[in-house]
């Protein structure tokens, strides 16, 4: 009797504090929420009848071109995912299922990327681009990203279970590798392509620090980086309206995220066992 | 050549082109460029083999870029790393409000990290912010919490384990989930404590996860300055200059490549024996499954 006690209070304790954890998580947010819908008067203050308005998002959204920012990042995007698709599958397969020489030793080079990404080569990688001629540009933001070493080890995995007699199958009709690849194993592999888009668009929706780098005009900048000239020099302190700006920013992925969430979290989940 | 060959290298082409091109190659650049000294007008840079290094050694800023950086990791990594082991045993449990809890933990994770430090940068503001006011109720003082060079660094890894806890927390549930029940059942038979069957029998079975968890939290303590860019620029006073952080302003704003190259060099270097560690010393001693 004693024990049962004692662990409805352990349990009941428990449960108190991963609330009070998550209400620690949230507040952050919620507060600035608040701040976003109501008027400056009361960013700092908190008042149950406070006005609502949406004069702040309305005053951001027209201070900055926020629609083109919202253009060039998911024209980024797309580009990045269509192109990581289509570059990280057939080099999956290469590596799943052909054997040529050289294979082990070019997939340890690949995988050196998972540890080393272009992320810290900031420098070279920027004078590649002025050697390209791709500065400023949408496709030089999306370049360094589109060989992507942990699509290709995820593909990879997964072609690998995909069993040898479908694929022999396949052979025997006539099929060749491309076909192959096209109706056999890009189907099969749909839950992989959901986890790795999923993963792959929120990474690059929400990259700052190359695309700050490498963009310096309206017309590429993507949010991330249209939001930081935003707040940075455009506003003064007016952080009702710099809040509002932040969370337009972020809202289409974390719409996308409340109405996907079981896709989401079950994909970073995917993404992440090995 | 067999034709499965050269199907092989053709398919590999582009892929392998890229990563090349933008991962290998910069990086042996890097290498090159860090015994040359910075270009001028057009004239080749003369070699000059380990001089960067020795400048870099009697730098100050360098290495108060590099105790901020262990402060910074040391601190964010084991913080994150708890509190994500804690959140996804909460909500791997029957709890209410289960699925609610989930959400309110994962949330930061799907926010650009430029978007946390605008509201976060709020918070600090003095006076205003949320922190000062809550210290208010409390009889607490105005703190410039970024402007001092005691509370900068905190408040930079406070911003870093709230954004990224849940991240991880999301790996300890995969990997809770997967978890055979039997053993719980066999544990609970024996009348074995939950303490108990948690440090003997979860936790060994979660060391490969905290391992991949442990990889990603120290690449991103060396990988994301996002928050240091929006916030403080580095300072006061390099307080809160971390390495890429100084990469990015020896290279883009001092424009002084030969130094940003032997500080990536030192970055590189810190990466593969993080890689090092992983392979070599700590993944002999994981078990796995």
């Amino acid at each position: 009797m004693m024990v049962a006690d004692h662990n409805r209070l352990g349990r009941a304790l428990e449960t108190i504090g991963a609330w009070m954890l998550g209400i620690l998580w949230l507040l952050p947010l919620l507060y600035a929420v608040w701040t976003a819908f109501h008027p400056a008067a009361y960013a700092t203050r908190f008042d149950l009848f406070a006005p609502l308005t949406l004069k702040n998002l309305v005053t951001a959204w027209q201070a900055a071109p926020f629609a083109r920012y919202l253009v060039n990042t998911v024209m980024l995007v797309t580009l990045i995912l269509g192109a990581q698709f289509v570059l990280c599958t057939l080099a999956a397969f290469a590596f799943a299922r052909l054997t040529f020489p050289g294979r082990d030793l070019l997939f340890a080079l690949v995988l050196l990327q998972l540890m080393v990404m272009p992320d810290v080569l900031l420098v070279e990688n920027y004078r590649t681009l002025v050697q390209l001629h791709l500065v400023d540009t949408i496709v030089g933001i999306a370049l360094p990203y589109l060989g992507s070493a942990f699509g290709i080890f995820l593909l990879r995995q997964t072609f690998l279970t995909i069993p040898q007699p479908l694929d022999d199958a396949a052979r025997l009709e006539g099929c060749g590798v491309l076909a192959r690849l096209w109706r056999v194993y890009v189907p099969l592999a749909k839950p992989t392509y959901i986890a790795y888009g999923l993963v792959s668009v929120s990474y690059h929706w929400n990259n700052f620090l190359w695309p700050l780098i490498i963009t310096n005009s309206v017309t590429t900048r993507p949010l991330t980086v249209g939001l930081s000239v935003f707040a940075t020099t455009d506003q003064g302190i007016d952080w009702s309206i710099v809040t509002a700006a932040t969370l337009m920013t972020s809202a289409p992925l974390l719409v996308a995220f409340l109405l996907f969430q079981r896709q989401f979290v079950q994909s970073f989940m995917r993404a992440g066992i090995r | 050549m067999r034709r499965e060959t050269i199907h092989a290298y053709l398919l590999l082409l582009p892929a392998l082109v890229l990563l090349v091109a933008f991962t290998h190659w910069p990086a042996i650049e890097t290498l090159i460029d860090s015994l040359y000294a910075t270009p001028h007008g057009g004239h080749p840079a003369p070699f000059v083999g380990f001089d960067n290094y020795t400048d870099l050694r009697d730098d100050p800023v360098f290495w108060q870029a590099l105790r901020n950086n262990a402060i910074y990791a040391a601190a964010t990594i084991p913080a994150s790393i708890v509190l994500a082991l804690l959140m996804a045993l909460a909500v791997n449990g029957a709890l209410p409000g289960r699925s609610a809890l989930r959400l309110a933990y994962f949330l930061p994770t799907m926010l650009p990290m430029i978007a946390v430090a605008n509201i976060w940068l709020f918070f600090y503001t003095p006076d205003y912010g949320l922190f000062d006011q809550v210290l208010g109720w409390f009889g607490g003082g105005r703190h410039n919490w970024l402007g001092d060079a005691a509370t900068a660094l905190p408040a930079m890894i406070a911003v870093a384990v709230w954004k990224e806890a849940g991240f991880f927390m999301i790996f300890y549930l995969a990997a809770l989930q997967t978890m055979p029940t039997d053993l719980r059942e066999a544990a609970a038979l024996e009348g074995s404590s939950r303490w108990n069957y948690f440090r003997r029998v979860t936790l060994p079975l979660l060391m490969p996860t905290t391992l991949f968890v442990l990889v990603n939290a120290v690449i991103n303590a060396f990988r994301v300055i996002d928050h240091i860019v929006v916030m403080t620029r580095g300072g006061p006073d390099n307080a809160t200059t971390l390495l890429l952080y100084y990469i990015y302003e020896t290279g883009f704003r001092f424009w002084d490549t030969a130094t940003a190259a032997t500080l990536t060099i030192v970055l590189l270097a810190i990466l593969a024996l993080t890689a090092w560690l992983q392979f070599g010393v700590l993944g002999r001693r994981v078990h796995y499954r």
